[in-house]
């Protein structure tokens, strides 16, 4: 069991596993890739102590370098989901499942909305974001999932013991291992309805559906959150003061919770959530 | 106190109700539909004389959830004069709440 699982390993997460580090706790940190500047080679010429400019990308690998060489656990993986039991949290990546008290979600803001025309019409009308909260409605329906990879099959998993009718959507993309259910792989174009949605259509036909799950590519954490319940508005994660969203022991620093997206800014919230964690635990400790 | 709300009483509670009503759609088995319980506590606190706080379960309740084409949980609606005034999808905020009433 950890104490500290940080997902997300960009200005924000691996201040606070510096700060965390500090006070004697060792974190987990989490990331799946250099978050809004991977790939950004533009210079960033306004943040504190460079007299050059440096690639964006660059300053965010030399964060994680830096974490590295102070002895912090830094693995690359993208989680998957995010569940609680009554000790703590389970977040399950790509490849594992690990076990903390807390978890600090700081992975930035790279969610990737769905630009297909009929998807905010039907959404909530057919249209589903969570199997595991929505998937009773649509017991022994007709079924479509879209997705291609591990977070598709992890939603396909449960939606396969309420349906034994469910179509996968990979919408162009290549599906990372074999299934026993049907496959279509045309780009999706719309999806189509009256009150509710009733078609998906594609560049080869349409396709009748009852209801329809988005699972492509990795989940946001604005997606893992709001299947455990956390509140999230216009697609930031609300935190109180202390960096805590409502449920205890999550935390959230960041890009994902809003205000200004600067490097700074991220910094800042990065080194107060840590404390807030240090406090968090330490009270937690008393306690028990 | 949040109300329980049903099939019978459904009509009486929140279709006649003079004042707004804000109904929480869940079910038991929904993990993120927990988290709202404790803020409708608070709101339910905060609205009284104003609006009324129920929830709806759409296992037990079901005629009441297709009703309103119900397909997604949490769903919260507003309901005025009888009829519904706006709804959202996933666990929202006291504040946000407090706004779709507009108390």
């Amino acid at each position: 069991m950890k104490k500290v699982i940080i997902i997300g390993y960009g200005p924000a997460g691996v201040t606070a596993a510096i700060y965390l580090k500090r006070t004697g706790i060792d974190p987990l940190v989490i990331g799946k890739d250099l978050g809004a500047l991977d790939g950004y080679s533009d210079l960033v010429e306004n943040f504190y102590g460079f007299s050059e400019p440096i690639e964006g990308y660059k300053l965010i690998q030399n964060g994680v370098d830096q974490a590295k060489n102070l002895g912090i656990e830094v693995i690359t993986d993208s989680v998957i989901s995010l569940k609680q039991d009554e000790t703590g949290f389970i977040v399950k990546t790509q490849k594992k499942s690990y076990h903390s008290e807390t978890v600090l979600l700081a992975t930035g803001k790279t969610r990737q909305t769905l630009n297909i025309p009929g998807f905010s019409k039907y959404r909530g009308k057919g249209i589903s974001m969570c199997a595991t909260c929505d998937g009773y409605f649509y017991r022994r329906k007709k079924l479509a999932i879209v997705g291609c990879g591990p977070y598709m099959l992890h939603e396909l998993e449960y939606l396969n013991r309420i349906s034994s009718d469910i179509t996968v959507f990979t919408h162009g993309n290549k599906l990372s291992t074999e299934i026993e259910n049907p496959i279509v792989s045309d780009q999706i174009l719309s999806f189509r309805g009256d009150e509710k949605i009733s078609h998906i259509v594609t560049e080869k036909g349409e396709y009748p559906v009852d209801g329809v799950f988005i699972a492509l590519g990795v989940p946001s954490s604005v997606d893992f959150a709001s299947q455990l319940g956390v509140v999230v508005e216009k697609n930031n994660i609300s935190v109180d003061e202390n960096y805590q969203t409502n449920i205890e022991g999550l935390f959230a620093a960041g890009d994902i919770i809003g205000g200004k997206l600067q490097i700074a800014k991220s910094v800042y919230d990065g080194m107060q959530a840590a404390d807030s964690i240090y406090l968090y635990l330490k009270n937690k400790s008393k306690k028990a | 106190m949040v109300l329980h709300l049903t099939t019978e009483n459904f009509e009486k509670e929140v279709l006649q109700s003079d004042l707004p009503v804000l109904v929480d759609f869940w079910a038991t088995w929904c993990s993120p539909c927990l988290r709202v319980v404790p803020i409708l506590e608070e709101l339910d606190k905060e609205v009284i004389g104003l609006a009324k706080v129920g929830k709806l379960d759409v296992d037990a309740e079901y005629e009441i959830a297709d009703q309103f084409g119900i397909m997604s949980i949490p769903t919260i609606v507003v309901f005025k004069n009888g009829k519904v005034h706006q709804s959202v999808l996933g666990v929202q905020s006291k504040a946000t709440l407090r706004k779709l009433l507009e108390v």
